[in-house]
């Protein structure tokens, strides 16, 4: 026995640079492998996605509008910030069963996964935006810019590392996210919320929800002031719901299932134009 | 230095010399001696349009399955111009397991170098037959020849020529990636740009590699198939690209036909919408180039009669039938009086009439349905309590002709500030200060493209950025540019068409 009764932490959602509990006052219980209790974690509602989806859209033209080297250093800073706490992180993911060997790596991996995306805030335009020869007399060029408010749905693998992989390409080009938690372990993922918030990250550019999908992915993928969605859920019936809701509003749609977070490939600026749109503009040239 | 207020010096600036004026400045044209235009018809006794037009499927002519054909009306004489065939589940899946084997056996085979000088090949046939196409588009459309001869037809061999060249160089368009072909590609093209937006869609579907089965609009079917032609006189293999012709329930095929890779429609947000959802849940990959609303922002620095000829363009040109038009004015207040009186007077020397007279400004209404649209979008403009003023021009007795017309004293909410109305219907709003400017501007569904008019450089750039839309026109309206990617955000659509960023939807990594 342990001379000392350990405090135990109540983990809420991370929403508007706040961490709220679901409006519901409902949870639900998160359990290792064995069954046995880690933790209550909030089982948002249909009005917590609003909520969050209205804090997300509140945050957009702030963070949109800052300078990409600007963004590129808050997110380097959510490194830092991890990086200090990995030991924190490490733990809550042996809680679920995972070893510490691979806990170590997931949280390592995350850390440089968000390095590597910071470093491409400003590179992005350079690489993908043109300038355009038109034949007319006119100076025309073409750059990326953020699509708007993203829904995330995260998968339960890798629930730090999969998080991280999907909302650092998508603010790193100013996008504002509601990110879906896993719903095994969601633990992790709002804990990070933690981080975000220590980070100089402007509340609201990441929200941060926890609960089961059937009462979440249908709001967030339908709401009219959602831009685009990126889902990692493969099952037939989760995708084609997406889609329809996104017909509704013409949202784009990345579905991004993954077996392996921890591979190189989801390091690639591609991931990151699925959520930005190509702007044109024209100007007369002449005296 | 003298601060003495001088006879001399008023007219002079600090400095001593003249202060700039135009002694014309504030001169209204002389419209009371406007003289009459002559009749300029082109000639158009060289062109030869069918009775009867077929599917163009693997290389050949061919009869509907089920034999049935619709007909396609001259919008400026209501006389029936021509039949063509109305396409059924038959005859798409035909043309789609033509694209099909032509993709296996033939065009994915070909070096990137062989396919472009194919596409070159289909440049300059396009060229050459320029002038028939441009007055068989304005025939079958009811735009303005001058349009359809300068803008239309150039354009479409140009963005032809554009792509070709792409074919053998796609290695060098994505860094880090190799890509690779679709497969076949179902494409839906609409009225307003018949020849132009089948340009947009094929070219860099066959850059890319892949083929192609394509559906005209009903209304405006001929240049397709004249398009058709082309490639069969230009040798492309067979089944590369197919024509199927007919109205909704022929796009709907496309759609949902099980075989087709790759999806690229032009068209309505509402028809739009509903093709996303068929494409729920299925691997098609796609494409919504859809409606517009777009803002034109005109500042009080701005250079006042440059603006007008600006804002003609971008709301009068191809009768308003555009997708990225400038249907929404939004002037600074301190010149609204002045720029709207200027816009009204331009506005009588517009010449509605013949889309086949040189002189002809504004053409016919490219159809019945589009004309009682945009007549009923006129009456709900008047019931909200907008101000309507249209020009006194004539227009001719049969036909779909309307006038060119301005809505002032409109509220943001009001329908026809809201609604795309892909007529010659300008509404025209105010502000004060460049923030209610972007506040209005971004305040519609749409985000497909917007204009600013002004002097300072820093200004266009603020209003730039923050105006959320794929074009951005600025002291310019309505260029378009093979190399120029074009495309919405938000309800306007999915995806660029046009430069590099245009061969983004027609590969895969």
């Amino acid at each position: 026995m342990a001379d000392r009764l350990e405090v135990l932490k109540t983990y809420k959602t991370y929403v508007g640079g706040k961490f709220p509990r679901s409006e519901s006052d409902r949870t639900y219980r998160v359990t290792d492998r064995k069954e046995k209790h880690i933790a209550n974690a909030c089982r948002c509602s249909r009005k917590d996605v609003r909520d969050a989806v209205l804090a997300a859209r509140s945050a957009f033209g702030g963070w949109s509008s800052r300078s990409a080297y600007n963004r590129g250093q808050v997110l380097y800073r959510i490194a830092e910030m991890l990086e200090g706490r990995k030991e924190q992180f490490i733990k809550e993911l042996e809680l679920a069963g995972v070893k510490e060997k691979d806990a170590r790596a997931e949280v390592h991996t995350s850390i440089d996964r968000l390095i590597y995306f910071a470093g491409w805030t400003d590179k992005i335009s350079q690489v993908f935006g043109t300038v355009n020869p038109v034949a007319s007399a006119h100076f025309n060029f073409s750059s990326p810019d953020a699509t708007g408010v993203v829904g995330i749905i995260a998968p339960d693998r890798s629930p730090l590392l999969s998080s991280i992989s999907l909302i650092a390409p998508v603010i790193a080009s100013g996008n504002s996210c509601v990110l879906i938690a896993s719903v095994e372990n969601p633990l992790p993922a709002v804990s990070f919320g933690e981080v975000l918030h220590a980070s100089d990250v402007p509340g609201g550019v990441v929200n941060i929800l926890t609960g089961y999908r059937d009462e979440t992915v249908d709001t967030l993928s339908s709401h009219k002031d959602v831009n685009a969605v990126l889902n990692t859920i493969a099952d037939r019936e989760t995708r084609k719901l997406i889609d329809e809701n996104a017909s509704i509003s013409v949202k784009r749609v990345t579905h991004y299932p993954a077996e392996d977070w921890f591979l190189d490939d989801h390091e690639n600026p591609y991931l990151i134009l699925e959520f930005m749109e190509t702007k044109t503009t024209w100007h007369p040239v002449g005296i | 230095m003298s601060d003495i207020k001088t006879e001399e010096n008023i007219n002079k600036t600090s400095n001593g010399s003249p202060k700039p004026t135009s002694p014309n400045s504030d001169l209204k044209l002389d419209f009371a001696s406007f003289w009459e235009y002559s009749p300029a018809p082109e000639s158009s006794d060289f062109v030869q349009i069918d009775d009867r037009y077929n599917h163009f499927i693997n290389g050949e002519f061919v009869e509907p399955v089920k034999g049935r054909y619709m007909k396609s009306i001259n919008p400026a004489t209501e006389e029936v111009l021509c039949e063509f065939a109305d396409g059924t589940s038959e005859d798409v899946d035909k043309a789609v397991k033509a694209a099909r084997k032509a993709y296996e056996k033939a065009w994915s085979k070909l070096s990137g170098k062989e396919r472009g000088k194919y596409i070159f090949r289909i440049a300059r046939m396009i060229q050459e037959r320029a002038r028939e196409l441009a007055i068989i588009e304005s025939i079958d459309g009811g735009k303005p020849i001058r349009e359809s001869r300068d803008v239309d037809v150039p354009l479409s061999a140009a963005y032809f020529f554009y792509y070709a060249g792409w074919a053998d160089k796609l290695n060098y368009a994505f860094p880090g990636r190799k890509p690779k072909s679709l497969g076949v590609c179902g494409q839906i093209i609409p009225w307003n740009f018949p020849l132009l937006m089948l340009a947009w869609k094929i070219a860099p579907a066959l850059a890319t590699g892949n083929t192609v089965v394509l559906k005209p609009a009903e209304s405006t079917p001929v240049t397709a198939l004249k398009f058709a032609e082309i490639c069969r006189d230009a040798g492309l293999p067979d089944g590369v690209v197919n024509i199927v012709t007919g109205a909704g329930q022929t796009g709907s095929e496309i759609v949902n036909h099980p075989d087709i890779n790759k999806i690229a429609f032009t068209g309505s947000t509402n028809v739009g919408k509903i093709i996303q959802k068929s494409l729920a849940g299925t691997d098609k990959k796609f494409t919504l180039e859809l409606g517009g609303k777009g803002p034109n922002i005109v500042f009080e620095d701005a250079p006042l009669d440059q603006t007008v000829e600006g804002i003609v363009n971008a709301i009068f040109f191809n009768q308003g039938h555009v997708c990225c038009a400038g249907s929404r004015l939004l002037v600074q207040e301190g010149i609204a009086d002045r720029l709207i009186q200027k816009l009204k007077d331009r506005m009588e020397t517009l010449i509605v009439g013949d889309p086949l007279d040189k002189n002809t400004d504004i053409g016919a209404i490219n159809s019945k349905a589009q004309f009682e649209r945009i007549q009923n979008y006129l009456e709900i403009g008047v019931n909200e309590g907008a101000e309507i003023h249209q020009s006194s021009c004539q227009i001719p007795e049969n036909g779909y002709f309307c006038r060119p017309t301005i809505f002032t004293n409109v509220s943001q909410s009001n329908r026809v500030v809201q609604e795309e109305i892909f007529g010659p219907v300008l509404t025209i709003q105010t502000f004060r200060t460049p923030d209610e400017a972007i506040e209005k501007a971004n305040n519609t569904p749409y985000g497909l493209a917007s204009g600013v008019w002004t002097d300072k450089g820093s200004k266009i750039f603020k209003v730039g950025q923050s105006v959320r839309s794929g074009v951005m026109w600025s002291n310019t309206y309505n260029k378009f540019d093979p190399t120029s990617p074009f495309g919405g955000y938000k309800e306007s659509g999915i995806g660029r068409e046009g430069g590099l960023h245009g061969l983004y939807p027609y590969i895969k990594f």
